[in-house]
């Protein structure tokens, strides 16, 4: 294996929500301009972090490379193949190798299955088990996720948050995926629980060589697990470095801002900091800003980012960002 | 400083179907004219019931303030009558609650909602009070807040909602503001803002904050003290540098082991806590985090250690001293 296979590779991936009017007849009156252009790739075996205030479009990406959302346009190569343009049957075995963990631990599992049914499910769907044994392999994966084995026939509500995430993770990792999305899967858990996943999910990747989409909005805990991390805003990514890049040479003045904005719990070091505040709210996505999204609340917009998009260009080596003023 | 507010082995149960909930256990703290105090804790810890318990608003039945005082300027609030406690809320302790969605009337116009503890409480007409109101919008930094009297909650943002509910919070110029988690359903760039605003609404108006929050973060660069709490109880109280650069009770040591930090570049495996938060449906003869501790020692199972005075400012709740893993 290449060190640097490239696994997923998204282009110019488009996705709009259409506002319908009318009772009978119903006309399209505007779109959510949710994902607008957004290109990538993640390499076999990284974690990509993608990052993002609520509304910036970053988990209706996610869910557009698993075309969860259909996308409106643009590609998902996902082992060769694009995603896009599979339908059915193929759509649904290429699937399998990509899976995803979602936010909610509460909402995401069925509370009428049990945990075992819950976890096997998949499986039996793709045929990889019979149901004679999937108790085993339930009983496996639940081990796997530091999960008492003896839980199977157990039902989600009986479980806690932290645990209930562990068995959306079991759920996930059933079919053997080589790209698991992770929807922000810690930001509904408490922070001494957060820590107990999150280690897991990092002892899973050295394991299974799993790769990850790591979508979170919380820039501390992204910094922490993710090997890359690309930074949206409005529907689009303004930056993606290395980690240690973006973190100490951030240069989107969004991504500065952000970063600044992200307290550090000690008081010594609290008491010295200067803040880029940024002024207002998010622009609504149905009719975002022309040229750069971010001008209006840009601390350093110019005349030319009202007329000009700004290029997604690479300005150091691996190191992409979209601003005129770079 | 003298001491304006000061809670006194505060205790609350409430009444469920499994039994009886033991939320808050015999909580004790105080608060200085102008201090900011944090109270930090997960989920379910009772920080939220602490304070709720304290301004009478904990519904009853199933909750019950079983004992403990609260002592606002010397007078009681667990012992006034209806009457006075409702004129102290609101006008010399106000409160900023967690969701800016769901803690407005939807049907009636920010204006009035605004102005409606003006006209209880200090007896203003219609128009004295909404100049008054729009003062307060202009201070929180709402634009043309003149023009926004009449528009409805659902007319504003998350992040311009929590100024409103501020400026609400603001507008008898209480003593203390009680802030239960205002930041949390905010972005971090909202969240930087209203941080912000918090502080300077602070130095300009000189008022005691008690401000709830399960964020060790956003604490660090706002509170004078820190109270962290866990299964009921309060169990290290100490200034905020303290806390941070000697944690003295495990639990504390193990929430900020368990935060990733944005200045630190290396890739440390986070400490996790392992187990879960206490079920507080009985009063526990021995340390609440006793099952979850690395530290844990016989002691610990036999008795629940008290809040000790480990150094002239600062007390913990643990028989260990987690700095040499020794007894104390």
């Amino acid at each position: 294996m290449a060190a640097n296979e490239v696994l997923l590779n998204v282009v110019d991936l488009v996705k709009h929500f259409p506002i319908m009017k009318g009772v009978l007849i119903q006309k399209q009156v505007g779109a959510v301009h949710a994902v607008d252009g957004v290109s990538f790739d993640i390499v076999k075996g990284e974690t990509l972090g993608l990052v993002g205030e609520s509304g910036c479009g970053k988990s209706t990406t996610g869910r557009a490379i698993l075309q969860l959302h259909r996308p409106t346009s643009g590609s998902v190569f996902y082992e060769g193949k694009d995603l896009v343009k599979l339908k059915g049957e193929t759509l649904r075995k290429t699937r399998r190798r990509m899976q995803m963990i979602f936010q909610d631990p509460y909402a995401s599992l069925n509370p009428r299955m049990t945990v075992g049914q819950i976890i096997t499910e998949p499986m039996l769907i793709h045929d990889m088990t019979t149901q004679k044994d999937t108790q085993g392999h339930a009983e496996r994966l639940l081990k796997l996720v530091g999960l008492n084995p003896a839980y199977t026939s157990r039902y989600p509500h009986e479980f806690s948050g932290g645990q209930r995430q562990r068995i959306g993770i079991a759920r996930a990792l059933a079919l053997e995926p080589a790209l698991i999305v992770c929807d922000e899967p810690i930001s509904a858990l408490d922070v001494s629980i957060q820590a107990q996943v999150v280690n897991l999910l990092e002892d899973l990747q050295a394991k299974l060589g799993l790769t990850y989409l790591f979508i979170a909005h919380d820039l501390s805990m992204v910094r922490h697990i993710s090997d890359r991390v690309a930074v949206m805003y409005l529907g689009i990514i303004v930056e993606l470095t290395t980690r240690d890049e973006l973190y100490s040479h951030a240069l989107h003045p969004y991504t500065q801002a952000l970063l600044s904005a992200v307290p550090i719990p000690d008081p010594a070091i609290e008491a010295n900091r200067k803040r880029i505040i940024l002024t207002g709210d998010v622009p609504s996505p149905v009719n975002p800003p022309s040229g750069c999204r971010f001008r209006t609340r840009c601390p350093i917009a110019a005349e030319i980012c009202k007329q000009k998009k700004p290029e997604f260009r690479e300005v150091t080596p691996g190191h992409w960002v979209a601003c005129h003023m770079v | 400083m003298s001491e304006l507010l000061s809670v006194q082995g505060l205790e609350t149960q409430f009444r469920t179907r499994e039994g009886i909930v033991h939320a808050v256990n015999g909580v004790s703290f105080g608060l200085k004219e102008g201090e900011t105090l944090g109270i930090v804790g997960e989920s379910g810890c009772g920080k939220s019931v602490t304070v709720m318990s304290m301004l009478r608003l904990i519904p009853s039945p199933p909750g019950k303030v079983s004992a403990g005082k609260a002592l606002f300027q010397g007078k009681d609030l667990l012992k006034m009558s209806d009457d006075e406690i409702r004129h102290i809320r609101g006008s010399q302790i106000s409160m900023v609650f967690q969701d800016p969605m769901t803690s407005f009337n939807p049907v009636l116009t920010i204006g009035r909602q605004v102005s409606e503890p003006l006209e209880v409480h200090m007896g203003m007409n219609r128009k004295q009070a909404d100049d008054r109101v729009v003062e307060m919008l202009t201070k929180v930094g709402i634009p043309n807040p003149r023009d926004r009297l009449n528009d409805y909650p659902h007319q504003f943002s998350g992040g311009m909602r929590q100024r409103v509910m501020i400026a609400m919070a603001l507008v008898c110029t209480p003593q203390v503001l009680i802030a239960d988690e205002p930041t949390t359903a905010l972005d971090v760039t909202i969240q930087a803002q209203i941080v912000e605003l918090a502080k300077r609404i602070r130095d300009d108006l000189g008022m005691a904050i008690i401000w709830i929050t399960h964020d060790l973060g956003v604490i660090a660069g706002l509170a004078d003290r820190l109270a962290v709490m866990y299964g009921g109880y309060i169990i290290e109280t100490a200034p905020i540098r303290d806390v941070y650069a000697h944690p003295s009770h495990p639990y504390t040591l193990g929430l900020l082991g368990s935060l990733p930090r944005m200045d630190e570049s290396g890739q440390r495996r986070l400490v996790s806590i392992d187990g879960l938060p206490p079920v507080l449906l009985e009063k526990p003869n021995f340390c609440p985090f006793a099952p979850r501790c690395k530290y844990v020692v016989e002691r610990c199972w036999k008795e629940n250690p008290p809040l000790m005075q480990i150094s002239p400012d600062h007390t913990a709740a643990c028989w260990v001293n987690p700095e040499t893993g020794r007894e104390r």
